[in-house]
């Protein structure tokens, strides 16, 4: 490998594993504060990348698609939230699994009902449509580069909300010490319905903006979850922090493994985390 | 501790259940009025429309014989396998043991399908595979009684390296996912890109069913080869297309593929596929009467294009019509019966196949190039194409 091509494959890892962190970093920002496992994550991705392919053909504009998106799966997030998930916020891990597990499902099957199960494919805006050629034969599309400003900015986004301001104090409160926090004047149902609609949002972006270069197809969420709790898993979970390393790490790992042992590169990432584990078992940054 | 000994008792339970299942008497098979036709197939989850194109497909060869076969009526029995080969076994023997099917049509996918050909070769049941591609099948494990109606995975491929080579491309990657169905495509290339003097700089491949391409695009790029040939079907060969046009390759390594690459997701892929040329047993655009006819009848008995899968699903309907008739309807003269079949000839709208030794089509396979989201024919990249059927013993 030359350098310029080692060069190349470091910012594929880089803007990997941003696109990782946006989708981690809404299961961890739910599991960290309100202790919900929410196996439905991955449908929130799948829902944004339809949504994505709906409202653009409906809007014909992709950007104003995901602005529309985001504030519909947003409130999506505060409804489920209300009907569902809030009566388990005290309930045991298990009926939370059991629950999201059951939500795949029903999301799927509404899915195949609402768009059928046809693969669908989302335009790319003009705008952002170029290439910026590398090498004489491979060019980067300038897409992938918005793609990973735009999660540069949620997570810079997400670390002001919560370190900098208001909400964020009551969010880390509520979070430390519900009962503490409430006693005080904190209301704390409001906080949690606010987080969980923005965990919702986050994944229904990252599923969204990810849509022009991954096109839309039926169980696509399946496949970016179990990704998704590796980057949780390794992080330390409900560290968004932790989320950051250890997406830019599992792109890094990913990336390269693909190219310099193709044989286990299926492997790599599980052994990266077994390892992290080993040595760290509550991932990189405990919160 | 305790649940976990609750659920050894259960399927314990479950196990003598079934196995005095298979110790009744015979006495309910005997001589129904209507041939009893079972289907397998996915008809919820990513493969559902295959399902259900199959199966139209096959309603409708039965519909065009007067809704008989051999005579005799039919009575269906649908049962939806899910795409879940956990679940192949248990469904298939359903199939057989409660509801006594004379024969059974499935399936898509090639892990379930492992389940219907064990239940198959220890039943004895008649099993016509529309569309699993799976090598077993129809070679280390090929039966007297399983017949395949649609294609192996190396059989495309197998027409792929020839032509790649016809067209100046001596040096080539390949990239896939690397699980069965991508190994035994691989397999096909190996073979005929080889033969035809080609060279394979390059084997890549990507754990099933991750998309992230970018890595090896890369890899691709700074190999330089004169073109690329893969495998991938459904939303991730759209994302590849895609995704190989974003990296600027499309247009300076000419990409090649077998045909499902380009099956069900042009619309998907948009611009980013015109060009790619790929090899298969069928092509929308096949311009043949006998093809339009087809096309014409399907799209007004189901108000839906038919594809690929309608096409198999139909040609399983055709060769059940020619076995049942030679035997005038008496599924249970079971020599007589395979012999037809064996011997058959389909006039498909794929053009005209027979069987393999092994049971496996023997079919002209075309080259085709995706223009204004179409596979457009080209012609015939290889005639009367067999697969290898290796290893097969018939007992």
């Amino acid at each position: 490998m030359d350098f310029a091509t080692f060069l190349i494959q470091l910012l594929n890892s880089l803007q990997y594993g941003l696109l990782l962190f946006m989708l981690a970093a809404g299961l961890t920002l739910i599991f960290g504060i309100m202790g919900v496992v929410n196996l439905a994550h991955g449908s929130f991705y799948m829902l944004g990348a339809y949504l994505a392919y709906a409202l653009s053909l409906y809007f014909n504009s992709l950007t104003l698609a995901i602005l529309g998106g985001a504030v519909l799966a947003a409130l999506f997030g505060l409804l489920l939230e209300w009907l569902l998930f809030r009566h388990f916020y005290h309930r045991d891990h298990l009926d939370q699994v059991l629950l999201t597990f059951g939500l795949i499902y029903i999301f799927e099957e509404l899915r195949s009902i609402l768009w059928g199960d046809d693969v669908h494919g989302v335009a790319i805006p003009d705008f952002l449509g170029a290439s910026i050629p590398l090498t004489e034969n491979l060019s980067y599309p300038v897409y992938r580069l918005f793609m990973s400003g735009v999660c540069v900015a949620l997570a810079l986004g997400l670390y002001l909300l919560i370190s900098r301001t208001r909400l964020g104090m009551k969010i880390r409160a509520g979070a430390f010490n519900r009962d503490m926090t409430e006693a005080l004047g904190v209301n704390i149902k409001l906080i949690h319905a606010v987080v969980f609609a923005m965990g919702v949002a986050l994944a229904a972006v990252a599923g969204m903006i990810a849509a022009p270069i991954s096109s839309v197809y039926p169980n696509m969420g399946s496949q970016v979850l179990i990704m998704c709790f590796v980057v949780v898993v390794i992080g330390g979970i409900g560290s968004v922090r932790g989320a950051l390393i250890s997406a830019l790490l599992v792109g890094l790992v990913d990336t390269f493994g693909k190219i310099l042992l193709p044989s286990v590169a299926g492997m790599l990432v599980y052994m990266l985390m077994a390892a992290v584990l080993l040595w760290k078992p509550e991932g990189l940054f405990k919160s | 501790m305790t649940s976990r000994r609750l659920v050894l008792s259960q399927s314990a339970a479950l196990l003598g259940a079934a196995s005095t299942g298979l110790l009744l008497p015979e006495t309910a098979r005997a001589q129904p009025g209507k041939i009893r036709v079972g289907l397998m197939l996915p008809y919820t989850g990513t493969y559902a429309q295959l399902g259900v194109a199959i199966e139209n497909g096959f309603r409708m060869a039965v519909d065009e014989q007067g809704g008989k076969l051999g005579g005799r009526e039919i009575e269906y029995f649908k049962v939806d396998d899910e795409s879940d080969p956990s679940k192949g076994v248990e469904n298939a023997s359903k199939l057989v043991q409660r509801d006594k099917v004379d024969v059974i049509i499935g399936t898509v996918h090639s892990g379930v399908q492992m389940g219907i050909q064990k239940v198959a070769r220890d039943t004895g049941v008649l099993s016509l595979i529309p569309n699993a591609g799976a090598h077993a099948a129809t070679r280390s494990l090929c039966a007297p009684n399983v017949f395949r109606t649609s294609f192996t995975n190396a059989q495309p491929t197998r027409a792929l390296g020839k032509a790649m080579v016809d067209r100046g491309h001596k040096k080539a990657v390949w990239i896939t996912w690397k699980y069965a169905a991508g190994e035994e495509a691989f397999e096909g290339f190996k073979e005929s890109y080889t033969a035809a003097g080609g060279t394979i700089l390059k084997e890549l491949g990507l754990p099933f069913p991750n998309v992230e391409f970018q890595a090896l695009l890369t890899e691709i790029a700074s190999l330089k080869p004169d073109a690329v040939a893969c495998f991938f079907a459904g939303g991730g060969a759209a994302k590849f297309i895609r995704d190989y046009a974003a990296a600027g390759l499309k247009g300076k390594i000419p990409l090649y593929g077998s045909g499902f690459l380009t099956e069900g997701v042009l619309d998907a892929a948009g611009a980013a596929a015109d060009g790619i040329i790929t090899t298969m047993h069928y092509s929308d655009s096949l311009d043949t009467p006998r093809n339009k006819a087809f096309r014409l009848a399907y799209a007004k008995t189901f108000r839906l294009q038919p594809d690929v899968y309608a096409v198999q699903g139909y040609d399983t309907g055709l060769l059940l019509a020619q076995g049942a008739a030679a035997v005038k309807g008496d599924m249970s003269s079971k020599v007589a019966l395979y012999k037809a079949l064996e011997s058959a000839t389909i006039d498909s709208p794929r053009g005209k196949w027979t069987m393999s030794k092994a049971h496996n089509p023997v079919q002209d396979i075309y080259l085709r190039v995706v223009e204004n989201k179409e596979n457009k024919v080209l012609g015939i990249a290889a005639k009367a194409l067999a697969d290898s059927g290796a290893g097969c013993k018939m007992a």
